[in-house]
């Protein structure tokens, strides 16, 4: 028999050292499933970590994929924090796109600067409705947040597929299901001349550092971070739940808005039936890498924004599925919490019942 | 049998460690046939340790356990319970929703049908004066009956050694004497009984030996019966102990502070007690204490008069006369309102957090802690140290977290953050529960102090010693109602327990106690 045992108290300096863990061990055992797949696994760790990187292309990508994961992980940190599970942020991510490309489409003749702040907006309020549904729900009949704001997530793939195969599907678009291209008014400016760097990352950056200043220095960060921990201190004190409640999916869903609508004004240009490789839930895995710090998320995000340019790497170079990224994202997440368990407990082996003594 | 036999139970320098604290320190204890034997000591002295390895939820660094003069190792509750050693816990296990019957089947993993078992229930429990139905259900038994069902559920095992842990702590004193009765036939019978207690008059009133506890380690054994409560309490402190005292009430006139009429309240949780018409007022310069058996609505009062659950009539509470039924804890503490929770670590602090964020925890805003929405870390970091410095906070500075205080000084902590906000009005429930002597003492004395000036206290506890050292009018609570005040001087513990049993007489408008002298 297998037991865990509490160990009591977690030693400070792995709280932080787990993540560290959890990447090394991912390392490793991604060496053993190259080569148990017959390559150098030395070699293919190569293509997958490094080959991405060995242009300023590579890395503006980088920058790139990592911005909608940093948008929408920062967000959900701060619900995680208060105890509050928005794990539909795939779902505000698809409907602050189709609200910022509904501005982007209604718009398609005018060419002014407020094309732009305008979608932004308009993403940041698709992602806040579609996270009020299950914030209001929770708040106001119990129901499970974390159910809901899943489910919900299908439900904006749908609209979306339904938008783009029907009414917003482009006139002259040979019937593809695509909506126009935006114009070039309803598109993020690139900030680096070459590559798709645009101006999204400055938003992601932004987004940290008020995060970061929300978590740490702010009275409504303390009010999160005590509801997370103890719910009836905070009740003690006096805290809202329900404000918690809603205050997290107004935030997370707000941000992860804000990244579906600078995918699709950003590197994709238009909407179409899918307009992110699962961003919102990788973002989940993000927020728990970076320890639901700011900066942990951001340096999460890279890590994580790297797996998805070297599944493509692999994909190219080695011939591997691209399905390699989510087994190379599920081993971190999965050792991740492995550490996270060793901690706070020790395994211990062999049964806990001895042999009775008779009296 | 030999001439001289050996010990019912033996233990022989036990030693256990816990990482950062020693909790037994080489400790041999001799436990005798049809004897009662105190284990006495303060809180963290190390009693619930020592009985954990005896009962098999903990195993000792080193040492021996002695059965009949036969060393064993005890591994789990179950195989204690083999060898015939029964244990009461001071929190039940039993289930709300089932019968007393079958909440002792389940503990006893029986074979035998519910019938058999129930009529054995009842044959026990009159041969030790222990009355149970077995068909009624948990939830409408009182604390003592539902104590009841744990002891009988041990004796059905018949076991040699039965462990009381802290029994009388949820027991009105009349119930107090009937459980002595019942103990005193078991030791008759040849029975032995390790009592555990902090309470020095039970223990010269019932047990025939004593352990004394110190730190760890055991510091004395006598006869309890020889001693006085004094020497006991000089034994298990290590100091004399300096108590408390309260002045002459001196009659201050004037507007109630709290004025609570006729507050009805159902519970926010099944099988808690609904509150009934509850009406009572505190005014500034006194201590207005609340007595009663835990669970007879303290709990939803103390929700109620916190804020954390609105009453649906705005003016059942009242605060210097402005009705606060629908205000939150925020608004309350802006009327002058400190608040001390049962739950100290978890309610009244989150353990996770150090003391200085603690202290931002209420003081948020009567001590201006927050501005523009920002933190202002220098004075959190002030008012912490204020709290610390004053109350004698023993702790590693204001970065120590919560969790690593001990009970006593985590307490002294939080009255401190609550009486440093200068209250109008505090109300404490349970304030000195679980807490060593000294700083129970010094609790009492910051309470009484905060009385002097002017402000007005609630105080919600178990410990009739505690109410009747403070508190100036003392009210019982039973059965989510309350009973009309009594000036403490004017009445005694006796009729305080019969009211605690619920033997007050609510038939006429005013609620007036009839005397049951």
């Amino acid at each position: 028999m297998i037991r865990l045992e509490a160990r009591g108290h977690a030693a400070a300096g792995w709280v932080y050292g787990a993540p560290v863990l959890a990447v090394g061990l991912t390392l490793v055992f991604g060496a053993a499933l190259f080569a148990a797949l017959g390559f150098d696994p030395l070699e293919a760790l190569g293509v997958f970590f490094l080959s991405p990187l060995n242009s300023a292309y590579g890395i503006a990508e980088l920058a790139v994929k990592a911005t909608p994961l940093a948008l929408c992980a920062v967000g959900l940190a701060i619900g995680f924090r208060g105890n509050v599970w928005n794990i539909g942020a795939e779902g505000q991510l698809v409907m602050g796109a189709v609200a910022g490309g509904g501005v982007a489409l209604a718009l398609y003749d005018v060419d002014g600067w407020f094309v732009l702040p305008l979608m932004m907006v308009a993403g940041m309020l698709g992602g806040m409705a579609w996270g009020a549904i299950p914030a209001f729900l929770k708040t106001r009949f119990h129901t499970s947040e974390i159910l809901v704001s899943l489910m919900l997530t299908y439900v904006a793939a749908l609209a979306l597929s339904w938008l783009v195969h029907g009414p917003w599907r482009d006139p002259e678009g040979f019937n593809f299901p695509e909506s126009r291209l935006f114009h070039d008014a309803a598109t993020l400016p690139i900030l680096w001349e070459g590559t798709r760097l645009h101006l999204g990352a400055a938003f992601a950056l932004a987004a940290v550092v008020g995060a970061w200043f929300v978590v740490a220095r702010t009275f409504i960060g303390f009010q999160v971070k005590v509801l997370g921990m103890t719910p009836q201190a905070g009740g003690y004190a006096g805290f809202s739940q329900k404000w918690v409640v809603w205050l997290a999916f107004m935030v997370s869903g707000g941000l992860a808005g804000l990244s579906g609508i600078v995918e699709v004004a950003g590197p994709i240009g238009q909407l179409q039936p899918t307009v992110s490789p699962g961003y919102g839930f990788t973002a989940i895995i993000v927020a728990f890498l970076g320890r639901l710090h700011p900066v942990g998320i951001l340096l999460a995000a890279l890590l994580m924004a790297l797996s998805y340019l070297g599944g493509e790497a692999v994909q190219i170079g080695l011939g591997l599925p691209l399905a390699v990224t989510g087994v190379f994202q599920g081993m971190l997440l999965f050792f991740l919490l492995a550490c996270d368990i060793l901690i706070r407990y020790r395994v211990r082996l062999g049964g806990k019942r001895r042999r009775e003594v008779p009296s | 049998m030999t001439d001289a036999p050996p010990p019912r139970l033996e233990l022989r320098a036990i030693d256990k460690r816990y990482p950062g604290s020693h909790a037994n320190k080489t400790v041999s204890l001799a436990l005798g046939a049809g004897e009662i034997h105190a284990l006495l000591g303060e809180n963290g002295a190390g009693k619930s340790t020592l009985v954990k390895i005896i009962y098999g939820v903990a195993t000792a660094d080193s040492g021996e356990v002695l059965w009949h003069g036969q060393p064993v190792r005890v591994g789990s509750p179950a195989e204690a319970r083999r060898l015939g050693i029964g244990m009461v816990f001071q929190h039940f296990s039993l289930f709300d929703s089932l019968t007393v019957a079958e909440n002792v089947a389940l503990g006893l993993n029986a074979k035998e049908s519910l019938e058999v078992l129930s009529r054995r229930i009842v044959d026990l429990s009159t041969r030790y004066g222990l009355p149970l139905d077995p068909r009624r259900h948990v939830h409408d038994l009182s604390v003592g009956e539902r104590q009841r069902v744990e002891i009988v559920r041990c004796l059905l095992q018949d076991p040699k050694l039965l462990i009381m842990d802290e029994p009388t702590s949820v027991l009105t004193p009349q119930e107090v004497d009937k459980l002595f009765d019942t103990l005193r036939r078991l030791r008759d019978e040849g029975r032995t009984i390790l009592y555990i207690s902090h309470k020095l008059e039970e223990i010269r009133a019932l047990c025939d030996r004593a352990t004394v506890l110190r730190a760890g380690a055991v510091v004395a054994t006598c006869d309890p019966r020889q001693e006085s409560a004094r020497s006991l309490a000089r034994m298990m402190i290590g100091s004399d102990l300096v108590a408390a005292r309260r002045t002459a009430q001196e009659q201050r006139p004037g507007e109630p502070r709290l004025v609570v009429e006729n507050l009805s309240l159902s519970a926010s949780h099944p099988f808690g007690t609904d509150l009934e018409n509850v009406s009572f007022a505190v005014r500034p310069g006194e201590i207005f204490g609340i007595a009663g058996v835990a669970g007879n609505g303290q709990g939803e009062l103390m929700l109620a008069l916190s804020g954390e659950h609105r009453t649906p009539v705005h003016d059942a509470i009242r605060i210097d006369g402005r009705p606060v039924g629908r205000l939150g804890p925020r608004d309350r503490r802006d009327l002058g309102l400190g608040l001390v929770p049962e739950e100290r670590l978890g309610r009244g602090a989150v353990p996770d957090l150090s003391l200085a964020e603690n202290a931002l925890l209420s003081g948020y805003g009567r001590q201006s802690l927050v501005r523009r929405g920002m933190i202002r870390f220098s004075k959190v970091n002030d008012y912490a140290d204020r709290i610390i410095g004053a109350f004698n906070v023993i702790a590693h500075g204001r970065r120590a977290e919560a969790r690593s205080l001990s009970g006593g000084n985590l307490q002294k902590f939080i009255i401190g953050r609550e009486i440093l906000q200068n209250p109008r009005l505090l109300i404490c429930s349970q304030p000195t529960w679980g807490v060593d002597a000294g700083s129970a003492a010094a609790i009492h004395q910051a309470l009484l102090d905060l009385r002097e000036q002017g402000a007005a206290v609630l105080v919600i506890s178990q410990d009739l010693d505690e109410l009747f050292t403070i508190a100036d009018r003392i009210a019982v609570m039973s059965g989510g109602r309350l009973s009309s005040p009594r000036a403490a001087h004017d009445t005694s513990v006796e009729q305080v327990g019969l009211m605690m049993g619920g033997l007050f007489d609510l038939s006429d408008e005013a609620g007036v106690v009839h005397d049951p002298a």
